[in-house]
């Protein structure tokens, strides 16, 4: 599922409002979990999971072309994890379908 | 701070102009149909955000950290996240000059 199929079934759900409606609430809420990440914010949603960012120390690397090291800087790196409720649904999904 | 599903929905009254009862239906559908689609077996792709992928594990050899029996744990389907490009970069150029290494 792409962002205009996602968009397209928000649609759907809420045919009170237009197009446009959908269309917008997505991109907002795509950009505030962006935006709250960014400032180091955590996002919980209940039944689906939380967002938070994992600390990655500072290390030697080399660069492939040259083979010089470079000095690469700390940093935080994005990280999801699920929910009970995904986790478990998604589990229980695939082993129906293996059974 | 903690951002959630309710700053999400005031949000969306602020900003989009939808009523109180449709932003906080239209967050919970936000989530419900990533959920659905990955329930389904389909990846779920947000340009500009990341992508939500699944991956089979097969059964591995397990112990219980208490007592020391082996159990195994079984094959299992599970989502993986990975972040975008834009969500990377914006990460690491705001987030690592303003916080303390966090274990």
């Amino acid at each position: 599922m792409t962002k205009s199929e996602l968009i397209a079934r928000l649609a759907e759900r809420f045919p009170q409002l237009v197009a446009k409606d959908a269309d917008l609430s997505v991109k907002m809420i795509l950009d505030a979990m962006s935006e709250a990440l960014a400032k180091g914010d955590r996002i919980e949603i209940r039944g689906f999971g939380s967002f938070s960012l994992n600390y990655r120390p500072p290390r030697l690397g080399r660069n492939p072309k040259t083979g010089a090291k470079v000095e690469v800087p700390a940093k935080y790196v994005p990280h999801f994890k699920a929910g009970k409720e995904l986790r478990e649904r998604v589990d229980l999904a695939a082993n129906s379908v293996a059974e | 701070m903690t951002m959630t599903k309710a700053e999400l929905a005031d949000l969306l009254f602020e900003k989009v102009g939808l009523n109180k009862r449709e932003a906080k239906d239209m967050v919970e559908a936000f989530f419900d149909e990533v959920r659905k689609a990955l329930e389904i077996g389909d990846s779920v792709k947000l340009s500009g955000f990341g992508n939500f992928q699944l991956r089979d594990k097969p059964q591995r050899p397990g112990r219980n950290p208490k007592t020391g029996e082996e159990i195994p744990i079984t094959a299992r389907r599970v989502v993986t996240f990975h972040a975008s490009h834009k969500l990377k970069s914006s990460v690491e150029e705001t987030a690592h000059d303003q916080l303390q290494p966090a274990g």
